[in-house]
């Protein structure tokens, strides 16, 4: 049974994203521990809440390092939500707080014509093949965000919501998702199988 | 796009869902976390648990219940009831809670909004807010200017604050969504008030879910078409076995409504 270390730097609710991967088939755990990041055979980031907070969180706990070397480690590795906001290289909720600069781009406010923040379920579209997001083209997955990516080369999906918002960016190993899979019922499952898939073949 | 949520509310009372239920091949009908799993497999879009407990023991079999859910549930539940501090709030996000449901509290002490938001993020703050109309006299001590009074403690202490008013100030405040029950149809199955439902809506950029009052599916209907909720929330329609999820779900699909269909 893969190893996914589940990286806890003290933020909300860590504990369905672990219950979820385990449900995944995953040995699932939350640690703040940079060797067992290191060590495991998948990461994930999750974060909810504040972007800035979330940034500084991570490095408070000292783990900014750990989930760097894990992104470029070429074990897989996923982000969710917030988590996925901080791969990029700023957001506008926290202007003077860079990101981790894994994957290009800046996370933007959802546009002033739509509800914020986004808390709802939406289809995604896939725009570009990955092992992660196999069979799920056009499934309902559930979103709770203000901000957003909307442009970077590394697109994987994309939903509709006041404007093409990327649902799921990543390249080579690296996936990300705006979305909760853990929240989003058997389809979010399925990713999460999908991504928990993927680390035992690497 | 957007979509419209359906959500059954689970009033729970010392760990025991309170209204009863009538699903034959349920093995613990009193069990909220049970039913909910029952209503995630019907394809519900989230959960609401309401503790309705009036005791000093509530923290902790609340705050097992909300354990219990996130082992369970696989979509987003919301605990509400007796949360009155970041720390109450702590509880139960830590052990997988998605989101906290503040009612009497926030009239009380309106920080608490605000500092909940600020400490986990508006995403978890749910502000329930239970509505009655005015006949005519203020029994608040003033009178509204929308005709909407806000009540707490269950409907039936009168505040004297504007629904619509008290609305917009916690979504300042850094509410994500608003639960807005209506008092006046609690219960009598006649609908929702989509007139109240409508004054919020129109006041506020953040989501509401209409609750109070759901006694046929096309009511599920009429909260997003009259009253232009985000959200339904209903009961006793999906308690009893009258409706399954995915019954409500085809009906608001063959409306015309945008939601995620049922399995």
């Amino acid at each position: 049974m893969p190893t996914i270390a589940v990286i806890d730097y003290g933020i909300g609710n860590l504990r369905s994203a672990e219950k979820a991967l385990t449900r995944a088939g995953a040995d699932a755990r939350l640690t703040n521990d940079p060797a067992a990041i290191s060590a495991a055979d998948g990461v994930v980031l999750p974060g909810v809440g504040n972007f800035g907070r979330c940034i500084q969180r991570l490095h408070d706990e000292g783990l900014a390092d750990a989930t760097r070397a894990a992104t470029i480690s070429g074990r897989p590795f996923l982000g969710i939500c917030v988590g996925m906001q901080m791969l990029f290289e700023s957001s506008d909720e926290s202007p003077d707080v860079p990101g981790l600069g894994v994957l290009p781009g800046r996370v933007e406010l959802l546009p002033d014509t739509v509800k914020r923040p986004q808390m709802q379920w939406n289809p995604i579209s896939t725009t570009a093949p990955h092992i992660v997001t196999r069979d799920l083209d056009g499934t309902w997955m559930y979103f709770v965000h203000s901000y957003a990516v909307t442009a970077t080369t590394a697109v994987l999906a994309t939903c509709d919501y006041g404007a093409k918002v990327v649902a799921v960016a990543g390249r080579d190993q690296i996936v990300a998702t705006q979305f909760h899979p853990e929240k989003s019922g058997r389809h979010g499952m399925k990713l999460l199988q999908n991504f928990v898939g993927q680390t035992e073949q690497s | 796009m957007k979509s419209v949520r359906v959500i059954p509310c689970l009033d729970v009372d010392k760990g025991r869902v309170v209204k009863g239920v009538n699903f034959v091949d349920i093995r613990d009908a009193g069990d909220p976390v049970e039913l909910a799993s029952r209503y995630d497999q019907q394809g519900a879009d989230e959960v609401i648990f309401l503790d309705i407990t009036a005791s000093s023991e509530r923290r902790d079999t609340t705050v097992e219940m909300a354990r219990r859910a996130a082992e369970e549930l696989f979509i987003p539940f919301t605990v509400g009831g007796g949360v009155r501090s970041v720390e109450d709030a702590r509880s139960l996000l830590r052990v997988g809670a998605d989101k906290v449901g503040i009612n009497s509290a926030a009239v009380e002490r309106p920080d608490v909004v605000g500092e909940i938001a600020a400490e986990f993020g508006s995403q978890c703050v749910v502000v329930a807010i239970d509505v009655k109309r005015q006949d005519g006299l203020a029994r608040g001590g003033s009178d509204v200017p929308s005709g909407f009074e806000v009540f707490v403690h269950g409907g039936r202490t009168p505040t004297g604050i504007d629904a619509v008013a008290w609305a917009i100030e916690v979504a300042e405040r850094g509410a994500g969504e608003l639960l807005l029950t209506s008092m006046d149809g609690d219960g009598t199955r006649d609908g929702y008030d989509n007139v109240l439902n409508r004054a919020v809506s129109n006041a506020v950029n953040i989501p509401v879910i209409a609750s109070g009052g759901v006694g046929t599916l096309q009511h599920l209907v009429e909260g997003v078409t009259q009253g232009g909720a985000d959200a339904v929330l209903a009961a006793s329609i999906f308690h009893f076995g009258e409706h399954t999820i995915a019954d409500a779900k085809q009906h608001m699909l063959n409306a015309g409504l945008v939601l995620r269909p049922p399995d």
